[in-house]
């Protein structure tokens, strides 16, 4: 159906199949919502709920969790700033702000690896009790999609290398930068409710 | 590990399903080699991204298995009639109540009605196709590899055997080992992402590939229907996901969410199978709604009554679908005041529902009603459907419910909903609809045999359900030697073969049709009473569905159309129609998470990590595709168009 084209406004609603694609995206993190309401929901059902395992409290570190929290929102600020560049019509802009983007996303998951296995070393891993099967799913969907979402920006890394900016190129762009952004708002979610309220009770 | 190891052994009825599956296999192979049909199996069918194709596979594969769960109804019946024949086992028995309740929602009610979404909302709407026919392709795909993976469970490794609703921890590693339930998790989570993408493809395309000038309500009122449905499809299958993954985890992984160890919490998973599975029956009700709705106003010759009440009903029992999930087990103990709560918010459904039924009934006040075939499962629709949702209200009061609760006063109920609601509706839809999808009507006088032998079967074999609930009969039962009992299990047991009779007419009908209807000329099939655009267009219609889309600004545009002398062809206004490329990408990938799933099911991890990384890998290449689709010239559309309309 994308006959039609506008000639102004941003490139990646220019076209009916840019608009779609974005607002497809839109529905999908509604549906991310819910996946993740589902598993916070879980997690404070099954709070608590410890066994023989050690406590949140005895293990959660509030320094490790800082310097996740800040590289991962910083990794979201430059993922503004690359669409901004985006915008403006710079692909080497582009580039370099999500480049910046995925390095600090590479640090949270590296952080967030060697928490996990510190963890498993104390003594809490995903078979141990409810609670740590709850923590261990709800922070590791969390991480997976980080992930997922490193591998996917690569891909498209090579694709503006090879294209250049048209309305593809930068609807891609922009429905990853949503991505990236939900998964921020995930986990500041998983900062508060899950590592906060964990250190302290 | 041996091939001996992971067959079904030991059970004389399975190796008979075994033989004739091989059978049926081998004369498919034969069928299509003989004839040198794979190239077409390939390129028209297995590579489609178009719609009406992907609609169609969808409707085949859903009475396929409205056949296979018919089956293990049957013999269900017979156990219970002849409890001393020894015809099942009791761990057959669990087996196929298992298989019969997750087929014949998951694989046979959402399939057949997604299927008519996908044939029919772009044509109501004015739409060349879907917003994203890639996806939806995969979705089809992933539904398809999903009903296989949970099908062969039977004659390979053993059927899930744990009831439907699989709770926990009857479910569970330690009292469920084995595949079986492993097969439960993977089909439907395979499954469960094709309808979460069609969820969200149908949504984007009714949000913005409407006709120029057609408003939201202006929409027919399937396509509304189809809406709200993919509303609730997006808000309620990442519960399900969720909950599925994590039994998975449980049961693969050593987890601890829904154990007996470690402090887990088996109460979890009913609350979280019902948070998805109290709006799954709207998913499957809703759309039900809007084809009786449809076919009513066209066989009652009169606008809808009540249009935008019946929109605002559907979308208030959207609303108050996903509040309801505890009356599915009020005996579990959360209390009085919680069970007071979620039997108020229960009851509440009635009254849009009601709305819904005075309006269809207002519809067909004072109307000259033509006695056709889709008109007659929808007449027969509405009493039916009110006794189900009568007792399902006496349920909802909690009370009342500990003396109700898992005895065949609910099973009557349920299947009088679902069977009078959505079945009936399956089947109004694929008559009223056939013409659109095969050129040619389904013959009237064997639908009406049908009908007649389906609608009688259904309510002697469920009616007497009602009385053996309340005579204390539970459900799940595998010997019910109980005197009383045995005149009502009999009486049911021939109804459900006059069911199962009916079913065959029906069948019998499509092949009968083929040979003998006559074929369509207009695309206004049932005697120009047509009111929604699917019958402005030509029939069969073209694959890019519409020459020049109209302007729509009111409800029933084609009535209009027709009085104006308007078509979906005016020649001066022909463009070249962008259309989408097949690709046999979708199939590949789902393939690939196929093999993904039975590995799991197997824990077989290196095919679960190969599948993966192939699944994986056809997402790159995807990513890489920048294959967008070819127009359709406008010499081709204004010869297929004259062809057609015969100009």
């Amino acid at each position: 159906m994308a006959a039609e084209e506008l000639k102004t406004g941003p490139l990646e609603y220019r076209t009916q199949e840019g608009q779609m694609g974005i607002m497809g995206f839109w529905i999908f993190l509604g549906a991310e919502v819910v996946l993740f309401a589902t598993l916070f929901a879980t997690y404070a059902v099954l709070f608590g709920r410890t066994a023989d395992a050690p406590l949140p409290s005895e293990l959660f570190e509030p320094g490790i969790v800082l310097v996740m929290t800040f590289l991962l929102l910083t990794s979201s600020f430059t993922c503004g700033l690359a669409i901004h560049e985006m915008r403006r019509g710079s692909v080497k802009g582009l580039i370099l702000w999500m480049v910046i983007t995925l390095a600090l996303g590479l640090g949270f998951l590296g952080f967030e690896i060697y928490e996990f296995v510190h963890y498993a070393h104390e003594g809490a891993t995903i078979q141990s009790s409810a609670f740590w099967s709850a923590f261990f799913i709800l922070a590791g969907t969390h991480g997976l999609h980080v992930t997922l979402g490193i591998g996917w920006a690569i891909l498209l890394l090579i694709q503006i290398k090879q294209r250049g900016l048209t309305n593809v190129t930068s609807r891609k762009f922009f429905i990853i930068s949503l991505y990236w952004h939900f998964l921020d708002v995930i986990w500041i979610f998983i900062f508060t409710s899950v590592y906060l309220i964990g250190m302290v009770i | 590990m041996h091939i001996t190891d992971i067959l079904v052994t030991g059970e004389p009825i399975i190796y008979g399903a075994m033989v004739s599956m091989a059978l049926v296999g081998i004369a498919l192979l034969f069928i299509l080699t003989y004839f040198k049909k794979w190239k077409w199996l390939w390129s028209e069918w297995l590579t489609t991204v178009d719609h009406k194709k992907i609609g169609v596979m969808y409707i085949l594969s859903a009475l396929l298995m409205l056949f296979r769960g018919g089956v293990d109804a049957m013999m269900m019946r017979v156990q219970l009639a002849f409890p001393d024949l020894g015809f099942l086992n009791s761990q057959h028995y669990n087996e196929i109540f298992t298989t019969h309740g997750t087929i014949m929602i998951i694989f046979m009610a959402m399939p057949f009605l997604i299927g008519l979404m996908n044939i029919i909302v772009p044509l109501q709407i004015g739409a060349r196709d879907f917003a994203f026919p890639y996806l939806n392709a995969l979705s089809f795909w992933s539904f398809f590899f999903g009903m296989a993976l949970f099908n062969i469970s039977f004659v390979i490794g053993g059927s899930p055997d744990a009831g439907w609703t699989s709770y926990t921890p009857l479910s569970g590693a330690a009292m469920s080992p084995g595949p079986g339930q492993n097969f439960y998790l993977m089909g439907l989570q395979l499954s469960g992402i094709g309808t979460l993408a069609t969820g969200i493809n149908l949504m984007v395309t009714i949000l913005k590939m409407r006709a120029p000038g057609m408003k939201l309500f202006h929409m027919p009122i399937f396509t509304w229907s189809t809406l709200v449905t993919c509303f609730i499809i997006v808000f309620a299958f990442p519960i399900l996901t969720v909950a599925l993954a994590l039994l998975t985890i449980d049961r693969i992984f050593g987890a601890q969410f829904f154990t007996l160890t470690g402090e887990g919490l088996p109460m979890m998973w009913a609350n979280l199978f019902w948070m998805w599975g109290h709006p799954e029956v709207y998913i499957v009700i809703l759309p039900a709604f809007g084809i009786f709705s449809e076919v009513i106003a066209t066989f009652a010759k009169k606008r809808l009554f009540g249009y935008n009440v019946m929109v605002w009903s559907m979308i208030v029992i959207a609303l108050l679908s996903f509040l309801v999930w505890v009356h599915h087990f009020f005996t579990m103990g959360a209390g009085a005041f919680v069970n007071s709560v979620f039997s108020v918010s229960t009851m509440l459904i009635a009254v849009p529902t009601g709305v819904k039924i005075f309006n269809w009934l207002a519809t067909l006040y004072k109307s000259k009603i033509e006695f056709t075939v889709p008109m007659l499962w929808s007449l027969a629709f509405i009493p039916s459907f009110i006794l189900g949702g009568v007792t399902g209200v006496m349920l909802g009061m909690a009370a009342a419910d500990y003396q109700f609760h898992n005895s065949y006063f609910l099973i009557a109920h349920f299947h009088y909903v679902l069977i009078a609601g959505t079945v009936f509706a399956c089947f109004a839809g694929l008559v009223f609809w056939y013409p659109k999808m095969f050129g040619h009507k389904m013959n009237e006088r064997l639908g009406k045999w049908a009908f007649w032998l389906f609608f009688f079967g259904f309510h002697v074999c469920f009616f007497p359900q009602y009385f053996l609930g309340l005579d204390g009969m539970p459900r799940r039962l595998f010997i019910t030697n109980v005197a009383e009992w045995l005149p009502l299990n009999v009486i049911s047991t021939v109804g459900a073969f006059g069911m199962g009779l009916g079913f065959i007419v029906f069948v019998y009908n499509v092949y009968y049709s083929f040979r003998y209807s006559a074929r369509e000329t207009t695309g206004d099939s049932w005697n120009g009473n047509g009111r929604t655009l699917e019958w402005a267009t030509t029939t069969p219609v073209p694959y890019y569905n519409f020459a020049t889309v109209p302007y729509v600004d009111e409800i029933d545009p084609y009535i209009r159309m027709k009085e104006e002398g308007k078509t979906t062809f005016e020649e001066d206004k022909v463009k070249p129609i962008h259309m989408p490329s097949y690709t046999g990408q979708p199939f590949i990938m789902m393939a690939f998470l196929g093999l993904a799933s039975f590995g799991l099911v197997f824990e077989w991890m290196y095919v679960a990590v190969f599948g993966l990384i192939g699944a994986v890998f056809m997402m790159i290449r995807r990513s890489f595709d920048y294959d967008d689709g070819y127009y359709v010239p406008v010499e081709e559309i204004k010869r297929t168009e004259k062809k057609a309309r015969g100009l």
